[in-house]
């Protein structure tokens, strides 16, 4: 069966709700990543399609089963956030030799897509539950959680592809260069904002308050870079592997000040799968489970055409007592946090709203904690995957690294143990976050 | 995940800005500050030049006139653009929330009742709550403006309500934070529409 998105009533989004009825019965265990490229060439066998059946193999390989065993496939079928081709464009020359194709026709170029991915998986020929998880790829991991806590599917893929094509990022087939804007956009565009925007505004707000600086950021900027060339499926380590320094950072040229080139994530193409099922069947797979202990969302609810820092702090405030709630647990028993980066100047939202390495502080102690050893050996590793700045854009890098740290062979391992971490993106009050755990719940 | 979500996250989306050589070498020729070493390009009197003759009223120093984009109004919008013709600040408002919301919806984003959201028009005045200056627009009739401020509006019949300003008459990078603004009307080349914009009081 086709779910077109996740029942609403899957989220955890309010207060109250109690431990997760599905904590413990959910766990990942084979993760697959495919190579990377900043764009397409246009050649199927680079295709984000076939990233992604790179990636489903991989996972498959690396959970060590047979891929009859794959009963459930929920994708985020959203592809990259900038230029996209009309959706009714033909492929490129030599694709339908390659490919089968579905009835929608850019699937696999720049859009994910279930059934195209079934019509070129022929091994996957036991899938029953089919879901998409919109936007983001953490509302895929969130919906499978259910689906596998539910008793929906019992050993299911979690997928998502990113492409990115030539051109320069989110110009969006040419909007920006007219004279008139049309859509939602318009309310935003005619100031001519970047994306980045947005969360400068805020970081601005964050900083005025708390007398805090840009500059403070610069040791998390260069952490991100480290712990994402230790990746060998990273971007940048595959492809631009230098390291950077506080001084690039602070001399870096503006975007949208306070943000810089440097707070802003490379886009990317590349592709994520990971299994999931239950610990009884995980016992015949050969990668260590990690257990889901909790999920949570929040959505926007600024009235306005931005959000304010009084709304990013309240939505990422009940973020951590939702997921805190749900997985039983508290702040102290993270060993790391994996919250989304892609604008670095919204981590510290996340990582605060999770009262992360607090010491009894409450608002505005992260840009002091950033400039403290946050490193893989350091006591409170922020970040360890390298995130979105560290690794290319693909939101999914946090997640990834977080089961790979608590199986024990992330390849920037933070050096204490790692028992329970939390990873989630993307935006402070539009995010989908969940708490992992190496052990089951008690 | 609703309407409102999805427009926003999309909105979110990342312009990165590093792959349209002559856009990065114009934008890092006219961003030199002091603070930071970035190259003056040895185009930049030439494309200053070239920028005076396509925008000659850019040229004046913190009183940049920006070349907006024009806004189409459709159904929903509608009567906020009519009202901006007619230099009155309206936004909807929901009479079960009692509160205020921008841009128009076609029901109140809290409640989700539509039947209880109405225009109603507004003081125009504000205040200064955040800013940005922008050096890397991807809006193309903006950049030979670049640098210039955006600066976050919060109305005064409610705070949580944002509005976006070029601040016509406030100098680059020198956006007084929590000052007392007043909404005008500027009118937009292409269509002649006019949106609202705002200027510090006093």
């Amino acid at each position: 069966m086709l779910y077109p998105g996740v029942p609403r009533d899957w989220f955890r989004n309010r207060d109250g709700m109690g431990l997760w009825e599905g904590r413990g019965k959910v766990v990942a265990t084979g993760v697959g990543t495919s190579p990377t490229a900043r764009r397409w060439d246009e050649k199927p066998e680079t295709s984000m399609g076939a990233m992604t059946i790179i990636a489903i193999r991989k996972a498959i390989a690396d959970a060590g089963i047979s891929p009859d065993e794959i009963d459930g496939l929920v994708l985020t079928p959203d592809s990259t956030t900038g230029v996209s081709n009309d959706p009714n464009n033909p492929p490129p020359p030599g694709w339908e030799q390659h490919f089968k194709m579905a009835s929608f026709p850019q699937a696999g170029i720049t859009r994910g897509d279930i059934d195209w991915i079934l019509l070129n998986m022929p091994e996957l020929k036991n899938v029953k539950f089919m879901m998409n998880g919109a936007i983001c790829m953490s509302v895929s991991f969130v919906a499978a959680a259910e689906a596998v806590a539910r008793g929906l599917t019992k050993t299911c893929l979690v997928v998502r592809g990113w492409h990115n094509l030539a051109g320069r990022y989110y110009v969006g087939v040419g909007a920006s260069a007219l004279n008139t804007a049309s859509g939602r956009g318009k309310y935003g565009s005619i100031w001519g904002m970047p994306a980045c925007g947005t969360t400068a505004m805020v970081f601005e707000e964050y900083c005025r308050k708390y007398g805090k600086s840009h500059d403070q950021m610069a040791n998390f900027v260069v952490t991100q870079r480290r712990n994402g060339l230790m990746n060998p499926d990273g971007y940048y380590s595959q492809h631009r592997p230098e390291m950077i320094a506080v001084e690039d950072y602070l001399t870096a040229r503006w975007i949208a000040k306070p943000a810089n080139i440097y707070d802003n994530d490379l886009p990317i193409m590349a592709a994520l799968a990971v299994v999931f099922t239950t610990p009884e069947r995980a016992r015949n797979h050969k990668q260590k489970p990690v257990y889901i202990l909790s999920h949570g969302q929040t959505r926007p609810e600024s009235p306005g055409i931005t959000p304010t820092l009084e709304q990013w702090e309240q939505s990422t405030d009940r973020m951590g007592r939702i997921l805190y709630e749900g997985a039983g647990v508290g702040p102290d028993d993270l060993a790391f946090e994996n919250m989304y980066d892609g604008f670095t100047l919204f981590h510290q939202f996340h990582l605060e709203g999770l009262r992360f390495a607090a010491r009894g502080e409450q608002r505005g102690y992260a840009l002091d904690l950033y400039e403290t050893d946050i490193g893989i050996e350091g006591p409170n590793p922020v970040s360890p995957s390298g995130g979105n700045n560290g690794n290319g854009r693909t939101r999914w890098w946090n997640h990834r690294d977080s089961i790979l740290q608590l199986q024990g062979r992330s390849p920037s391992q933070i050096k204490k143990k790692a028992e329970i971490g939390v990873s989630g993106a993307p935006m402070p009050d539009a995010c989908d976050a969940l708490i992992w755990s190496a052990t089951p719940p008690v | 995940m609703d309407a409102k979500c999805q427009t926003f996250l999309c909105d979110e989306a990342l312009g990165d800005g590093t792959t349209d050589a002559g856009r990065q070498s114009l934008s890092q020729a006219i961003t030199v500050d002091g603070r930071h070493r970035r190259m003056v390009l040895g185009g930049f009197q030439q494309q200053s030049k070239l920028a005076g003759v396509l925008y000659p009223t850019l040229e004046a120093k913190g009183t940049k006139d920006m070349s907006k984009q024009s806004p189409i109004p459709n159904a929903l919008d509608k009567p906020f653009y009519d009202a901006c013709n007619e230099e009155r600040l309206v936004v909807q408002y929901c009479t079960n929330c009692r509160r205020y919301q921008f841009p128009p919806q076609s029901a109140c984003t809290r409640c989700g009742n539509n039947a209880s959201v109405e225009w109603r028009q507004l003081s125009g005045r504000g205040r200064i709550i955040s800013r940005v200056v922008v050096h890397d627009t991807p809006t193309s009739s903006l950049i030979p403006g670049q640098p210039f401020n955006v600066a976050a509006i919060a109305l005064d019949e409610d705070s949580e309500v944002i509005m976006l300003s070029h601040l016509p008459g406030t100098p680059v990078d020198q956006v007084p934070i929590g000052a007392a603004v007043e909404v005008i009307f500027e009118t937009t080349p292409a269509t002649g529409q006019k949106v609202p914009e705002w200027r510090v009081v006093g």
